[in-house]
C-alpha cells in the first residue's frame, strides 16, 4: 500500500466545482497551503469551505475567497479578512457562523457515524433558530446535524506512506477531525518519513482515514502579530 | 473609582481572586488576558486555549515567535512544562463536558438572569462567535471582566439583553471596575464595591435592580 502521490496537482483535478471541502488551520496555524493554492490555480468554482476562519487577505483560504472561488463559507469566526467582510455586504458569498465547539463536533460526529447530535452551545441563540429542542436533566439542548465533506485539505507535520499523521503544536487544531469525516482525504505534511518511524503511540491521525499524502513545498507559515515578552520578565 | 489604578488592572485583579489552587481555565481576549498576572503566590492555575492546548506560558521573546504555536486569539505564545496539545474536538469535548473551572469573558451586555451578549457588535458586520457560545455552556464557572457601563456611560448590565445572544442564563459572577455581583436565582446580588463608590451610585449606571445584601463589602486588590 502507497498513498503517496507527487504533489498537490496529482490529486487537485478531483476537485469539481460545487464540491464541499473542509480545510484544517486555526488562524495561519496547520494551512494545507499546497492544496489550497493548487485549488486557486485551477479555478474551481461554486465550492463550499468549511474552516474554522477563512485565512486572511492573501492567505490560505483567503485567497480562494478573493479569487470567488467560495460560494459558501462554513466558519465559527470571520474577523481576520477584510476583503470577506466586503463581499459578505455586498452578498458576494454565503455565510454560516458555527460556534467552534459545534463545528468541530459536527465533524467527529460524521467521522464517527452519527448523524446528528443534541448540544446545549447556542441554545437561544441566532445559531438554534428553526432547530430542534429537547430537555435533558432539566436543561434545554439543540439538534444539529454532523457535517461531512467530499473533501478534506489536512496539513501535519510528518507522515508516512500509509497515511499516519503526526502534527506539532496547536497546528493541530481541526485537521484530525476533519481527516475522518470526509470521503476523499488528502494530507500535506512538512516531512515524509519511512514506514516504520512514526512512533505508534504517537500517531495522531491513523492512516486508515487518509486517501493520498504528500510532502508540501516552499511554506509560507506566516506569524500573526501579538504582544512579546520583554528580556529580563 | 478604580483610579489611579488603571480600570482594567483593577478588574483583573480581582478577578484573580475567584482562581483556586488546580483550577483549569479558560481566559478570553482583552482584560481577562491580564488575570494570570495577578494571581496570588502558591496558586497553580492551568490555562486552556481553544484550538488545543492546555498549559499556555508567557508571550515569546521577539524574534522567538513559534509559527506552530499560537493561542485562540492567534496570538503566539509559548508552552509551560507540563503542556499539552490535542484536537479542537478534544478540546471543545473538556469545555461542553464541564471539565473546564472557569471561564472569563468580555461582555457587551449581562442581564439580570445572567444571560450574555459579547459576539456581535451593533452596527456592524458579524464576525462569528468563535467558541464563546461552547465555553459559557460548558464551563462550570462563567466569570464576566468588563468595565460596568459603555465609554458614554450607558448600562451594560440590563433587565434584559438587546444584542444578539451568548448564551441564556450562563453567568455566574460580574466583575467590573464598579462592583462585584453575583448571579442568582433571587437576581443580582451586589456583593462588593469599589472603594469610594456608593451602592446608589452602583445602581444609577446599571439597568437591571441591584438586591442589596446586609454584609456588603469593599473590594481589595
Amino acid at each position: 500500500m502507497d498513498k503517496r502521490v507527487a504533489n498537490a496537482e496529482a490529486v487537485i483535478g478531483r476537485v469539481k466545482d460545487g464540491a464541499t471541502i473542509l480545510m484544517g488551520g486555526f488562524g495561519t496555524c496547520g494551512v494545507p497551503e499546497n492544496l489550497i493554492n493548487a485549488l486557486r490555480r485551477q479555478g474551481t468554482k461554486n465550492l463550499t469551505v468549511a474552516s474554522n476562519n477563512p485565512g486572511t487577505d492573501g492567505y490560505g483560504i483567503g485567497v480562494l475567497i478573493e479569487n470567488q472561488q467560495v460560494k459558501k463559507l462554513i466558519a465559527s469566526f470571520v474577523g481576520s479578512n477584510k476583503f470577506l467582510e466586503k463581499l459578505a455586504l455586498n452578498n458576494g458569498i454565503e455565510m454560516e457562523l458555527n460556534p467552534q465547539g459545534t463545528l468541530a463536533e459536527r465533524m467527529r460526529a460524521a467521522g464517527a457515524g452519527i448523524p446528528a447530535f443534541f448540544t446545549p452551545t447556542g441554545y437561544g441563540t441566532m445559531v438554534a433558530e428553526g432547530k430542534e429542542v429537547r430537555e435533558f436533566g432539566g436543561r434545554p439542548h439543540i439538534l444539529v446535524p454532523s457535517l461531512k465533506g467530499d473533501f478534506a485539505f489536512v496539513k501535519a507535520w510528518k507522515g508516512d506512506r500509509w497515511g499516519n499523521l503526526m502534527y506539532r503544536k496547536t497546528a493541530r487544531n481541526f485537521n484530525p477531525v476533519m481527516a475522518t469525516a470526509a470521503e476523499y482525504v488528502v494530507a500535506e505534511v512538512e516531512e515524509m518519513v519511512e514506514l516504520g518511524k512514526l512512533d505508534p503511540d504517537s500517531v495522531h491521525t491513523p492512516g486508515i482515514f487518509v486517501d493520498a499524502i504528500f510532502q508540501g513545498t516552499s511554506y509560507v507559515k506566516p506569524i500573526e502579530p501579538g504582544p512579546k515578552r520583554k528580556r529580563g520578565e | 473609582m478604580a483610579s489611579p489604578m488603571d480600570k482594567r488592572e483593577f478588574i483583573a485583579r480581582r478577578v484573580a481572586q475567584e482562581f483556586r489552587d488546580g483550577y483549569y481555565c479558560n481566559l478570553g481576549i482583552g482584560i481577562p488576558t491580564m488575570v494570570p498576572n495577578y494571581l496570588p503566590a502558591g496558586i497553580e492555575v492551568i490555562l486552556q486555549s481553544e484550538n488545543g492546548m492546555l498549559g499556555i506560558g508567557p508571550y515569546p521573546y521577539e524574534g522567538e515567535e513559534d509559527p506552530d504555536l499560537i493561542n485562540a486569539g492567534k496570538e503566539p505564545v509559548t508552552e509551560i512544562p507540563g503542556c499539552c496539545y490535542f484536537t479542537s474536538a478534544d478540546s471543545f469535548g473538556m469545555i461542553r463536558g464541564r471539565h473546564i473551572d472557569a471561564s472569563v469573558l468580555g461582555a457587551l451586555q449581562v442581564d439580570e438572569k445572567g444571560t450574555l451578549a459579547n459576539w456581535a457588535v451593533p452596527g456592524k458586520i458579524l464576525k462569528g462567535m468563535g467558541g464563546a457560545m461552547d465555553l459559557v455552556a460548558g464551563a462550570r464557572r462563567v466569570i464576566i471582566a468588563m468595565e460596568h457601563a459603555t465609554k458614554e456611560g450607558t448600562p451594560k448590565i440590563m433587565k434584559k439583553c438587546t444584542l444578539p445572544l451568548t448564551g441564556v442564563e450562563v453567568v455566574d459572577l460580574i466583575v467590573t471596575d464598579l462592583a462585584v455581583i453575583e448571579v442568582t436565582p433571587k437576581g443580582l446580588m451586589l456583593r462588593e464595591v469599589a472603594p469610594g463608590v456608593t451602592p446608589e451610585a452602583v445602581q444609577k449606571v446599571t439597568e437591571a435592580t441591584l438586591v442589596r445584601v446586609p454584609d456588603l463589602k469593599t473590594i481589595s486588590v
